[in-house]
């Protein structure tokens, strides 16, 4: 147990929070705009992974890659959009889980039906693979830390766009009062059909992101997507602020749960018993942690509605 | 349009005369696919006691169905090895008899239903949707590292369990127990819905403030009918895992949650019947479509697209040409 190791764990927590974000953000922003409980959110992430990685595979370039992954997953969000989750803005809660979740059945098995069942690869590109030194001597993967530093580049842009542009006025009057500005003469339908697809580019980006340290298979999308609604339970549904917070929250306690509290465990059990106690609690740490949030604060750190 | 009184009679007339024509053409395997229908349709009459009746949409239930699954295992798996669970100054034999796990599996369900009740029930709409959920992924990890049975590959349990004075390894004579149990969970969702406690639960749903200002409280009532809904989808996992000889972290899967919710929403929820034609109707897809293609679940998703934007109601609901309760 040394620094190194700590610092190093800090850094995968803050990587794997960051990438949270990107899904929670959307996620949050749909919701709070909208009032849409969307779980085909995954499968937007994975559609961006899986077109990340065909691109990548054609033409070799990461940059290309990424293009296609955020066109791809903009583009399926706003064709969902259309065709399906327009109907249900008015509906209940139960009936948005349903259809969104017969979304992920059509999304997943049509993916395996044009990909097949093996995952595919997506390479990190030269010039970003290989460690870097950081101060101290600890050696950490650069991608990695490109990945938070994008993270934080789409969080400050968002940040941007929602608080100092036309656009983001609008989506925030949507969340207030969507009759007022319909007849302050907004296309709110429009408004919608593009909220609906920068939520659905953003969980593209982070699938594509993330498939180059992982591999891009059917049904990545799904644990992802939990994590991220424990996110935005933790930060307050509508928050942005909120999902920022709770990713990273949820990022750190997930990675340094893993490693610390078989660790804890080993200082007063003996080895085996403690490696597993503290593994299984480690699981679930995330959950018990968003438990505690709620008792604390039903609606979340950042949430105005119950 | 056909009354619902004769809807509900037909499918149990239905469910009874399948597994006696699959007796007499010797069709074994029709009667599992019987008995794999007749316990989904008793996991969802659980939940459309929380969902159509206390309108609680729990996408967690699986919790329920694995917990019912797993007292089944651990107790039948140490009742296998002759190793009794040694809990502290407690020791518990195994056992493989099937009325003890059943009580063992619905108290455990119940109680861990009324934890997870007291809990999420302090919050409402798609908090409570996303709460639920994250219990069943909490549950889902537990079991995954938790090795010592099994962890991620599951418990197999050699011999399914008794039960006095029938043989369950004929599948007949399960079938007639699952068949029996599924009876006795509609009764009681039908004695509940006419009391005086599914009335006022039934009033808690539609207007919260309303049972509030008569005196009653309305969190009380839903939390009851989440205990009870949760112990009798813990039943239905036990005698799933006994029907399988198996259990595993999938009958924990936020995926199993949904499936549940989708049998009610095919049959039409709060309907007495609904999970059951729901149930019916899921496995014979499963089974007709698994076989014409390994791309089923696509056509599941349209099929649930189309009823959730088109067919309000659920196949009930088309029948009788009544929307049934809202949620």
């Amino acid at each position: 147990m040394s620094a190194i190791l700590i610092v190093e764990q800090v850094l995968n927590g803050l990587q794997f929070g960051i990438m949270l974000f990107l899904m929670a953000a959307g996620l949050t922003l749909i919701f709070g705009v909208m009032g849409l409980i969307n779980l085909a959110h995954g499968s937007l992430y994975m559609v961006g992974a899986f077109a990340a990685a065909w691109v990548a595979g054609a033409t070799g370039s990461f940059l290309l890659a990424l293009a296609a992954a955020l066109a791809a997953a903009a583009a399926a969000g706003a064709l969902v959009e259309m065709l399906v989750i327009r109907r249900l803005y008015k509906a209940a809660h139960l009936d948005q889980v349903l259809a969104t979740f017969a979304l992920i059945l059509i999304f997943s098995e049509g993916t395996r039906y044009v990909f097949g069942s093996f995952p595919l690869f997506l390479d990190i590109p030269d010039c970003l693979s290989g460690p870097v030194t950081l101060p101290g001597g600890i050696q950490y993967p650069l991608y990695r830390l490109v990945l938070i530093g994008a993270g934080i580049l789409v969080a400050l842009g968002l940040w941007w766009l929602t608080t100092r542009t036309r656009v983001g006025i609008q989506i925030r009057a949507g969340e207030n009062d969507r009759e007022m500005i319909a007849a302050l003469g907004i296309n709110i339908t429009r408004l919608y059909t593009l909220v609906f697809a920068i939520g659905a580019a953003l969980a593209g980006l982070a699938g594509a992101l993330v498939g180059a340290i992982q591999s891009v298979q059917v049904g990545m999308g799904e644990p992802v997507l939990i994590l991220a609604f424990v996110v935005i339970v933790i930060g307050g549904i509508g928050s942005i602020r909120g999902a920022f917070i709770g990713a990273l929250l949820v990022g750190l306690t997930d990675t340094l749960g893993g490693i610390f509290l078989p660790e804890l465990f080993k200082l007063f059990m003996e080895g085996g018993a403690a490696t597993q106690t503290g593994s299984a609690l480690a699981a679930m740490a995330v959950y018990i942690l968003m438990g505690f949030v709620l008792i604390w604060r039903p609606s979340g750190l950042f949430g105005s509605r119950a | 349009m056909i009354p619902e009184r004769f809807i509900n009679a037909s499918v149990i007339a239905g469910l009874l005369a399948v597994p006696l024509w699959a007796l007499m053409a010797d069709e074994i395997f029709t009667i599992t696919l019987t008995t794999r229908a007749v316990i989904l349709a008793l996991a969802a009459v659980g939940l459309n006691i929380a969902l159509g009746m206390g309108g609680l949409v729990s996408f967690g239930h699986a919790v329920f169905f694995g917990i019912g699954g797993y007292a089944m295992g651990i107790l039948a798996f140490h009742a296998q090895t002759f190793a009794p669970l040694e809990l502290g100054p407690l020791t518990i034999e195994g056992t493989k008899s099937m009325p003890v796990i059943w009580l063992v599996a619905t108290v455990a369900s119940a109680l861990t239903a009324l934890v997870i009740g007291l809990l999420s029930l302090r919050t409402t709409g798609v908090h409570f949707i996303m709460i639920t959920l994250a219990f069943g992924q909490l549950f889902f990890y537990f079991t995954i590292s938790w090795s010592a049975y099994g962890g991620e590959d599951g418990l197999s349990i050699y011999v399914r369990n008794s039960f006095p004075d029938l043989n369950t390894l004929v599948p007949i004579q399960f079938l007639g127990l699952c068949f029996a149990a599924l009876c006795l969970a509609l009764l009681l969702q039908w004695r509940l819905r006419n009391s005086a406690f599914g009335l006022a639960l039934n009033a808690a749903r539609q207007t919260p403030q309303r049972v509030e200002t008569v005196g009653l409280n309305p969190m009380r009532l839903k939390l009851l009918a989440f205990v009870i809904s949760g112990a009798i989808t813990g039943l239905a996992g036990a005698l799933f895992a006994d029907l399988n000889r198996f259990v595993s972290p999938t009958m924990f899967s936020w995926q199993l949650s949904g499936e549940l919710i989708i049998l009610i929403i095919i049959g039409g929820v709060g309907r007495l019947m609904g999970p059951v034609i729901g149930a019916a109707i899921f496995v014979t897809l499963e089974h007709w479509l698994g076989g014409l293609t390994d791309f089923w679940h696509i056509w599941l998703g349209v099929i649930l697209l189309v009823i959730v934007l088109f067919g309000r109601g659920g196949v009930i609901g088309l029948l009788t040409g009544k929307e049934g309760p809202h949620v």
